[in-house]
């Protein structure tokens, strides 16, 4: 992986001074990176040491996108990029130490100390920030989201969390716990509806286009807000605990390798936005191999003709392109309460990409088992269809709790004919059969007749065949069983299908 | 080797004199290539003034542009140079008996080459900035032509040796990240994600490119934008189309954004029918019931 050749040309004579506190703290920062699964390599480490001679770290800002160009070459990573600059690089002063009284530029604003509990006002040069009541804090508040005054917001978001959050340290909980306190506190909810009448009473004539305008404004601005408190916490948190540490309890996994069964809603969100793109670069990737696969035979004809130019040498040989027949995809899903979430992404993916298939049909199941193929015929939005399969298709027989056997047997009498050499069977799903009857002699019936028979399983491998997982049962008539937990196994597996 | 560019700063602001609003990264970046003589890879989504970067920074330094078009099938003849075949025949010809060795030396000399944008931007006496555009529709294997040169500013020619670069060009590269590129060419360059511009700066965009717009305009313009791109569209609308769409409104002589203007105009921002409908069905309320689209699906 690391940079092998001249990656980093000439000037690499003089880079950072190792062991100067910078050269350290980046050290310290690419380690982090790495084990977070940033893929960094030494010539980009080298880059980034370069980098840093050329942008001081007092423009925090610059300082970032100098090491982003040189260290993050993925978009999807700049988040978790991000996250760990901050902890890494933000200022790791005393005014952010948990009971340490704020070197705050706000401090002599003028505010009423009738609120000190939290140690004598004006010790160790502090200002009255603290002091202020829930109430001015929350009119304060509400005054700089109003005008979306960020250096007001800032300040305020300080003094929420001194006030709310109840950080002390060395406890170990996490932010979220702590952020959970804060905007409780806060009611974000209720200062979003003020700030609406306000905006109302401001312009009564609004018309419904200005008031959602208003209303977006609004929400960007409280996000903001969220994002403030968020990183003020984790400042005191770094200040706390240290860098090392703190990067450890944030690290989470990239977009590619969150867990369908397991994602959290946010994750479920991102994982949504992630499937466009990636459908898309599947299909071009598709449509390429498909064309660019290999040569075929001498196409004579043409030969002949491109000779003309060469005085009849048949110097440019032509080849006769292969135009493979496109296959046809069937797809069989569970889509009962455990793996929903697994099939509507490889629904997405399928019908994303059946542009390179001649015919791709569907089928969902849970004890019953419907064709879905209609909800996708002529539909733009994706999304929608979906949707419509999980609430209009017909899956539930008795009880609404999977039956492999049954649905299987379902499929095989209404649609077994449909199956032909020409098509590609892929079965989504975590084979936990309740214990029902396999009709595994199903598979094997399918298997002969189609090309190519696939079972995709979201349950990680060391699962497999415990409790009423059958999986190995069915997987002894597939052309293979794949374990597909998270969207870089889906690529990789669309991929090899073609 | 002398610098191009003082400070960030410079950047940021030499920039704007050529109507291109950079924020930090931006500008940051364009400093960073400078000074540590590396190629930038610039990607994001369609319209988001990727090109455009590269053609503002030539303007910038008053540097020629050269851009390579990239495109399926593009191969070392199109992109590095190639051998005047035709011409090598009429050498050959026009001097029978001549001593094989001569004419060889004489048929691969400088004179037979052709140079392709690759090449051209190496030889190049005057100050250019080269523009490889849509790296990303080239096969992997074609992106190996590229290393030699982005790593090192030289080109190989068997017949000729090596061909070293004279000064070294700004390089950019632009992918619309139709495939991921491979790690050996991301590892060489810096990397700018440009993505849809914050509010404030669309808006500071617009009014630059359409200078008779109003004040007031062009923050409904950009408000409404930011709106819909918080949807969840198929294809959001690039700065250019917003661009094309305060044009349209000033072409309509109207200074107050209705909904009944926005949802007429919406196929100047929108390119896709179910986006129109979704946005019209958000937005609109009363309005869509006559809505009749201007140009079909």
């Amino acid at each position: 992986m690391a940079g092998e050749n001249g990656a980093t040309t000439g000037s690499t004579a003089t880079t950072v001074v190792p062991d100067s506190p910078l050269f350290n703290l980046l050290e310290g920062f690419v380690v982090e990176l790495r084990s977070a699964g940033l893929p960094v390599s030494l010539s980009e480490n080298i880059d980034a040491a370069e980098a840093v001679r050329h942008i001081p770290i007092e423009d925090r800002d610059a300082f970032k996108y100098a090491l982003a160009a040189t260290l993050v070459k993925n978009n999807a990573h700049w988040k978790t990029f991000e996250t760990l600059f901050e902890v890494y690089f933000s200022l790791r002063g005393k005014e952010y130490a948990i009971n340490g009284d704020g070197d705050d530029p706000f401090g002599d604003l003028d505010f009423d100390d009738e609120d000190g509990q939290e140690g004598p006002p004006g010790a160790g040069g502090e200002g009255g920030g603290e002091g202020m009541s829930p109430e001015q804090l929350a009119e304060m508040l509400f005054q700089a989201l109003m005008k979306g005054d960020q250096a007001l917001m800032r300040m305020l978001a300080k003094q929420a969390v001194k006030k709310y959050a109840g950080m002390e340290p060395g406890r170990p909980v996490g932010g979220t716990y702590y952020l959970y306190r804060t905007l409780r506190n806060l009611d974000l909810d209720g200062m979003m509806e003020r700030l609406m009448e306000q905006a109302k009473e401001e312009q009564p004539d609004m018309s419904p286009l200005d008031e959602r305008l208003q209303k977006d404004e609004n929400e960007t601005r409280i996000d903001e807000l969220r994002k403030e408190i968020e990183a003020e916490i984790r400042r005191r948190l770094v200040a706390d605990r240290g860098a090392e540490a703190m990067a450890k309890t944030l690290r989470k996994p990239l977009p590619e390798d969150v867990d369908f069964m397991h994602a959290s809603r946010e994750e479920m969100a991102n994982l949504r936005r992630a499937i466009y793109p990636l459908t898309r670069k599947l299909a071009v990737r598709l449509a390429r191999k498909r064309r660019h696969g290999r040569k075929g035979p001498l196409d004579f004809r043409n030969t002949v003709r491109h000779s003309l130019s060469y005085g009849g040498v048949p110097a440019e040989p032509k080849f006769r392109y292969p135009r493979p027949s496109k296959p046809e995809i069937i797809v069989i899903a569970d889509i009962s309460g455990s793996v929903a979430a697994f099939a509507r992404f490889t629904l997405h993916l399928v019908y994303a990409i059946s542009g390179q298939f001649s015919k791709v049909r569907a089928f969902v199941f849970i004890d019953g088992l419907d064709e879905v193929t209609r909800f996708f015929e002529g539909v733009d939005d994706i999304a929608e269809a979906v949707h419509r399969v999980n609430t209009e298709a017909d899956v539930v027989w008795v009880d609404g709790h999977s039956d492999y056997g049954h649905a299987f047997e379902v499929f095989w009498d209404n649609y077994g004919n449909d199956i032909n050499s020409k098509s590609t069977v892929l079965v989504l799903g975590d084979a936990r059969n309740n214990y029902h009857a396999s009709q595994a002699w199903i598979m094997k019936e399918i298997q002969q007749k189609a090309r190519k028979l696939f079972w995709l399983n979201p349950e990680p491998k060391a699962y497999w065949n415990t409790g009423d997982s059958i999986v190995g049962e069915y997987g002894a008539h597939c052309d293979g069983t794949f374990e597909v937990r998270n969207l870089r196994q889906l690529e990789k597996f669309v991929d090899n299908l073609v | 080797m002398t610098h191009r560019f003082e400070s960030v700063d410079a950047v940021r602001k030499g920039l704007r004199e050529v109507d291109y609003l950079a924020d930090d990264g931006i500008a940051g970046i364009a400093y960073l290539a400078d000074r540590l003589e590396k190629p930038v890879l610039i990607e994001g989504p369609a319209g988001t003034g990727k090109t455009q970067l590269a053609k503002s920074v030539a303007d910038m330094i008053g540097a020629r542009l050269i851009r390579l078009q990239c495109y399926e099938g593009l191969d070392e003849s199109k992109a590095l140079y190639e051998w005047n075949y035709k011409k090598q025949l009429l050498r050959i010809q026009t001097e029978r008996g001549e001593d094989w060795g001569e004419i060889e030396d004489d048929i691969f000399s400088d004179e037979f080459l052709l140079t392709r944008p690759l090449l051209e931007a190496i030889r190049a006496d005057d100050p250019v900035v080269l523009l490889i555009d849509e790296v990303d529709r080239v096969e992997v294997e074609t992106e190996a032509l590229l290393l030699e040169l982005l790593s090192d500013y030289q080109v190989s020619i068997p017949e000729l040796g090596t061909i070293e670069a004279k000064q070294i060009p700004l390089v950019f590269l632009t992918s619309n990240n139709t495939r991921e590129l491979s790690e050996a060419l991301k590892r060489r360059c810096l990397f700018l994600h440009l993505d849809y511009p914050e509010m404030e700066r669309e808006k500071e965009i617009v009014k630059t490119k359409v200078p008779d717009i109003t004040e007031n305009l062009a923050d409904q313009v950009a408000r409404i934008v930011r709106s819909i791109r918080n949807l969840e569209l198929k294809k959001a609308p690039s700065v250019s189309e917003t661009i094309d769409w305060a044009r349209t409104l000033i072409l309509l002589g109207i200074d107050q954004i209705t909904e009944a203007d926005a949802v007429e105009t919406a196929n100047v921002l929108l390119k896709y029918r179910s986006d129109i409908d979704k946005v019209v069905k958000e937005f609109g309320s009363n309005a869509a019931a006559h809505f009749e689209p201007a140009a079909g699906n």
